[in-house]
């Protein structure tokens, strides 16, 4: 079966390497509540869901940032990969969780372990997920705003001495991350299959 | 022949293009279920790609996550109190009218939580695929479903394709021996579980429960234990069906009737996994081992026995969880203050789980200091418990009688505790704030919550067995 070519209108979205500081959040099992509490999630729309993110972390009960939280850092500011402890993004199915990181302009998420509903959530909107080993993610951690290059055409991840650490993402997954291709573009395609399908199928 | 899994024979009966290297499977969806809070970008996405819902027919309409559940907001001619709320639920009214879905609105005798309804309508039926932008879809694995979560743009792909794109997880049996002790439930088994194989313990697989323990369960039992599948990061959790199962939907109104009925029977008797069927990975679990469990910190796999102590030390994630919810390393657990006890959610909100709590309420009145909330699943639930006069038994202790809903499971609706607030909750999530901002959730069986509303303390229900 050939890999389906590239959806008008989508080609905005390719990424093929994102270069950038990191911002760390060292904690493992972070939960999709945590990137966008419960509240905010009686709206209709995906846009503006920035304000959401880390909600509960980032603001004190007045409002007020927390001068402490690693967003709110001077430094965080344009950061556009996320380093994050084992396990992230479990939990509930929220895509809302996905839409805010990338409001916020995070483009790539890297953890040894990010959970299956949000890793697929983050891929169906162009939100890279990086599951990266155990090495590489405990010195990004303890390097937070470390420059470093997440080339998703060869699957690496480039620290700033050179070195490189691959990771494993689906080829299907890479493939319309790389050329801004888009699985419902692509499923809407196979109609003509699934319609096959339905009508030889047995009770 | 190869020995198929339950798992394997399901995903095999609904590839359209099975996967390759290249791309993955193409799954086909037999029952979508859907609901006010993440369908209205999948409806947006789908009107701006100008595609219309394809089968609307296999898709049924719900309203449970942020519909209010106090009584003079649903039937009472008083407005819906949180305008968000209000804009949601009148979205998916017009929504679902636009797109042929079937609604069980808001006043609605079949309305309630979309893992309650399925199975009791008997829309949930062996070897179908279900899907759901909710993570808790795994609770419809017990009847021998492939069920599971999805995100709102995978809820557009099912809208216009009745398809998915899917790679095949990888399979784990967990094999439970012995049968529950007295005094516990499948609550306290499901979470011994994730507190043995921790909350990223199933990540990437698909769960097959089986055994003697799972056996002896009954099917409201069993949905606890897979609707729990996801607190363990696993991508499904399923049970094979049985006399159980097929006694269970036998007479339900959306289950097949007369010859239907049968020919049905003859395919689910087909299910269950062959002789011999291997698995990527399996586990081991002893139920006669399973105590009243409650979770002492802020995710599911953070749990004691009722009777037990915190863990002595632990790792940064360990004692940032105890600073959040204000407890000592070491300490024991009963006796502490509860303020607020929520009976309900997806996990525990069906009639054997209100009677498991009248059971500790009747005649007793619920502490001073305790506000406790009970929320039947759905509102046929409802009605089956103010049949038998349950409700009269939870008033009478002081407890709230809600129409049915999430509420305070995920506290979008306004049902929320305050900040610090200590709650016993029968739900299936104690992450940081989520039944409101800053509130301290332990999540328990309702039996053990119910014994915590009489006491205002962490109890051990067994003190309360007669």
């Amino acid at each position: 079966m050939s890999a389906p070519g590239p959806a008008a209108g989508q080609g905005a979205r390719g990424a093929r390497v994102i270069r950038s500081r990191t911002a760390v959040l060292p904690v493992a099992d972070v939960d999709t509540d945590q990137i966008v509490p419960a509240r905010f999630l009686t709206t209709t729309s995906r846009e503006g869901l920035g304000r959401a993110l880390f909600a509960d972390w980032r603001y004190d009960a007045a409002g007020a940032p927390r001068p402490d939280f690693f967003l709110n850092r001077p430094e965080a500011a344009g950061c556009g990969i996320l380093v994050a402890g084992p396990n992230f993004g479990c939990g509930s199915s929220r895509e809302h969780a996905a839409w805010a990181l990338l409001d916020a302009g995070i483009r790539a998420v890297i953890s040894t372990s990010i959970a299956d509903i949000f890793f697929s959530n983050a891929l169906k909107n162009g939100l890279v997920p990086v599951r990266a080993d155990a090495a590489t993610c405990e010195w990004l951690l303890a390097h937070g705003g470390a420059e470093v290059e997440v080339d998703v055409a060869q699957g690496v991840i480039r620290l700033p001495d050179g070195r490189e650490s691959g990771f494993v993402l689906d080829p299907f997954a890479r493939h319309c991350l790389v050329q801004g291709v888009d699985e419902f573009g692509y499923l809407l395609s196979r109609l003509p299959d699934i319609e096959t399908w339905e009508n030889t199928r047995p009770e | 022949m190869t020995a198929l899994s339950l798992f394997e024979k399901i995903w095999r009966a609904h590839e359209v293009v099975p996967e390759t290297a290249e791309a993955p499977a193409i799954l086909y969806v037999d029952l979508h279920l859907t609901h006010e809070v993440t369908s209205p970008q999948a409806f947006a996405l789908l009107a701006a790609r100008g595609v219309r819902l394809r089968r609307p027919g296999r898709t049924l309409a719900t309203l449970d996550h942020a519909t209010p559940t106090e009584s003079r907001q649903v039937f009472g001619g008083m407005p819906i109190r949180m305008e968000s709320a209000a804009r949601q639920i009148a979205a998916l009214e017009q929504n679902a009218a636009a797109s042929g879905i079937e609604l069980f609105g808001l006043r609605d005798a079949r309305r309630g939580i979309v893992h309650v309804i399925g199975p009791e309508l008997g829309l949930t039926q062996p070897g179908m695929t279900i899907v759901c932008g909710d993570s808790h879809t795994s609770t419809h694995g017990a009847f021998g479903t492939l069920a599971f979560g999805i995100g709102s743009t995978e809820v557009a792909h099912v809208f216009a394709t009745q398809c998915l794109l899917q790679r095949k997880p990888k399979t784990l049996a967990v094999d439970i021996a012995g049968r529950l002790p007295a005094g516990t439930s499948a609550k306290d088994l499901v979470l011994a579980l994730i507190g043995k194989i921790g909350v990223a313990g199933g990540a990437g697989q698909a769960i097959e429960y089986r055994g003697p323990a799972i056996r002896a369960l009954s099917m409201e039992e069993r949905m606890t234990v897979c609707n729990m599948s996801i607190e363990a990061g696993a991508r499904a959790g399923m049970i094979a069906p049985d006399e159980t199962t097929f006694e269970y939907l036998r007479g339900r109104p959306r289950a097949p009737q007369g010859a239907a009925w049968k020919r049905a029977l003859a395919r689910w008797q087909e299910l269950p996994g062959d002789p011999g069927c291997a698995f990527d990975r399996g586990i081991a679990f002893d139920a006669a081992t399973v105590e009243p469990m409650i979770s002492y910190g802020t995710n599911p796999g953070m749990v004691i026995p009722v009777n037990g102590r915190l863990p002595a030390a632990g790792d940064d994630s360990f004692h940032k969880a105890l600073r959040y919810m204000g407890f000592e390393p070491g300490e024991a657990i009963a006796g502490k203050p509860v303020d607020l006890v929520f009976l309900g959610s997806c996990t525990n909100a069906r009639l054997s789980d209100l009677r498991a709590a009248a059971a500790m309420l009747r005649g007793r009145r619920i502490a001073e200091r305790v506000r406790m909330l009970v929320v039947p699943g759905s509102q046929q639930v409802k009605r089956a418990a103010e049949a038998e006069g349950l409700h009269h038994v939870f008033t009478e202790a002081g407890a709230e009688w809600r129409e049915s809903g999430c509420s305070m499971c995920v506290g979008i609706n306004g049902d929320t505790a305050g900040p610090g607030r200590y709650v016993v909750s029968t739900s299936n999530r104690n992450f940081e704030g989520r039944q409101g901002q800053g509130a301290r959730t332990l999540l328990a069986s309702p039996a053990t919550a119910a014994a915590a509303a009489v006491t205002g303390r962490v109890t051990d229900p067994r003190e309360f067995a007669a």
